[in-house]
């Protein structure tokens, strides 16, 4: 795993609660990690602060699993 | 439709002298004293330092561990006063052996909690938020994690109650009026079990801050913390602040028979009534007091001279004698057959938790024919026929016992409590 996709997987633990293996690339926040609307909202943040990224509402609407966010910080960094 | 009968089948705790109501209850009839100097944070340049905060713990002998309540990933989103209410809330539908599962059990079971301030250390916390790191960076829990009703929302949704879901905000009276309109909701047929109380964690520097720049706070014993609350005593210089919850299963009388229910007590009387005379200070002649007793009287269909014991709002405040003017009153001649004490005295003042965790301690009072102590009574500023049970706790019979809870803004509410004797 990248070192972006090690840090977007620390902060899923940690907001969410949940174990590491269920973590994986594909997992889905809602459907397979128990989040809500607002967890996905705070998870966002979350990734903003960490990574030094700006991520617009539409970008953050189509984040959907942690592969997605990991996607979407390696080509803002890019 | 007349008014059902209503009573305690439930009750539930987290007090500066323990998490639990059967451990809060045995350390406070021992004498056990909550009060001490604030370490948390920084009190070096606050007037009052001291506060009787929760002993928090791993949850063995009687220490709270929010962990035991909700999830850690829970507690970030809200205020500790939700958590506090969730806890004696699970603790009191435990105790009531009542878990509604069918969809007319969920529905006849409501909740009532209210908070006095709420979350007011997540509020200043957002407002840093958003001057330093702007709005963004607002968390989408902050208003949900802060709002007083979020209390009685919370509980709701764990035990799936989907009665009546309410709330109260009447500063020190809350928990009383909680209880006392909870009741009144029974009573009058829109709820069969309603899950009532108070819960605060007030004690942050913006609180003891603003609460002693409006004089409520003790200032001059903070270096002999446990000898602050020292309600009625010449000594006395304002309260100590505490924390916690306080929770009641309140039950429709035949509903709780029919389950055969354990009853602490009957919900009799319940008093309302408003000052009209300043924000912070009780009115000079005790007015607001005696009429809302006096309506809790009436209301249970009983005279002053039926009161066994009294637990005071008594906060260790000029106001202190105030009330008991207004008690003496309406007494008269039977003063001395009463025990009247401020269990302020030992655990501090919850805000509006108080009102709850004083109706519990109250209703214990007549389980256990025992009158909690008035810890730090040396001296009494005033004289008086009725017992103020200084120092130790007094082993007597009580029957019927009346808790008083009074306000900033001018809120009072009182609440009678007679014990049940099966008809």
């Amino acid at each position: 795993m990248s070192d972006i996709a090690e840090r977007v997987k620390k902060i899923v633990i940690d907001h969410l609660g949940v174990d590491a293996e269920k973590v994986s690339e594909g997992a889905s926040f809602i459907d397979d990690l128990g989040a809500d609307s607002l967890d996905t909202v705070e998870l966002v943040m979350a990734f903003e602060e960490e990574f030094g990224v700006e991520i617009p509402d539409d970008a953050a609407d189509s984040i959907l699993t942690v592969g997605d966010a990991v996607k979407f910080i390696e080509k803002a960094q890019a | 439709m007349g008014m059902r009968r209503v009573v305690i089948t439930g009750t539930g705790m987290v007090s500066p002298l323990g998490c639990g109501t059967e451990v809060s209850w045995s350390r406070l009839v021992a004498g056990g004293n909550a009060a001490r100097k604030v370490t948390e944070f920084e009190v070096e340049d606050l007037p009052a330092k001291i506060a009787c905060r929760i002993p928090f713990g791993d949850g063995s002998d009687g220490t709270f561990n929010a962990d035991d309540w909700m999830e850690p990933k829970e507690q970030r989103k809200i205020d500790p006063f939700i958590v506090y209410a969730m806890a004696a809330a699970d603790m009191a539908l435990a105790d009531a052996g009542w878990k509604p599962e069918s969809n007319e059990d969920q529905i006849a079971t409501g909740v009532l909690i209210g908070s006095g301030i709420g979350g007011l250390e997540g509020i200043v916390e957002g407002g840093y938020t958003l001057r330093d790191k702007g709005p963004r960076r607002l968390s989408p829990f902050f208003i949900p994690g802060r709002l007083i009703n979020l209390a009685s929302g919370q509980v709701s949704i764990r035990h799936k109650l989907r009665g009546p879901n309410h709330s109260v905000v009447t500063a020190c009276s809350t928990g009383a009026h909680a209880i006392g309109d909870a009741s009144r909701l029974i009573a009058l047929g829109d709820a069969d079990v309603m899950v009532a109380g108070g819960t605060e964690s007030p004690i942050c520097r913006i609180s003891l801050a603003g609460f002693a720049a409006c004089k409520a706070l003790s200032t001059q014993h903070n270096d002999n913390p446990e000898k602050a609350s020292r309600p009625y005593d010449a000594d006395r210089d304002g309260f100590v602040m505490g924390e916690g919850a306080g929770i009641v299963i309140l039950e429709e009388l035949e509903h709780a028979k029919a389950r055969g229910a354990k009853i602490y007590a009957e919900v009799v009387g319940y008093g309302l009534s408003g000052d009209a005379f300043h924000i912070t200070a009780p009115s000079e002649d005790g007015d607001g007091a005696y009429r809302c007793i006096q309506m809790a009287l009436k209301r249970a269909g009983l005279t002053a001279a039926d009161v066994d014991y009294i637990n005071a709002h008594g906060t260790s405040t000029m106001a202190d004698t105030i009330e008991l003017g207004a008690v003496e009153r309406l007494v008269g001649g039977s003063a001395s057959k009463i025990s009247m004490s401020s269990t302020k005295s030992a655990i501090g003042h919850l805000l509006g938790a108080a009102g709850a965790v004083e109706a519990i301690f109250s209703a214990l009072a007549i389980r256990d024919n025992i009158a909690p102590p008035t810890l730090n009574l040396d001296n009494p500023s005033v004289e008086t026929k009725i017992d103020l049970v200084p120092h130790v706790a007094r082993k007597r019979e009580i029957n019927v016992a009346l808790s008083n809870s009074f306000g900033f803004g001018g809120t009072n509410a009182s609440l009678v409590l007679r014990r049940y004797q099966g008809h």
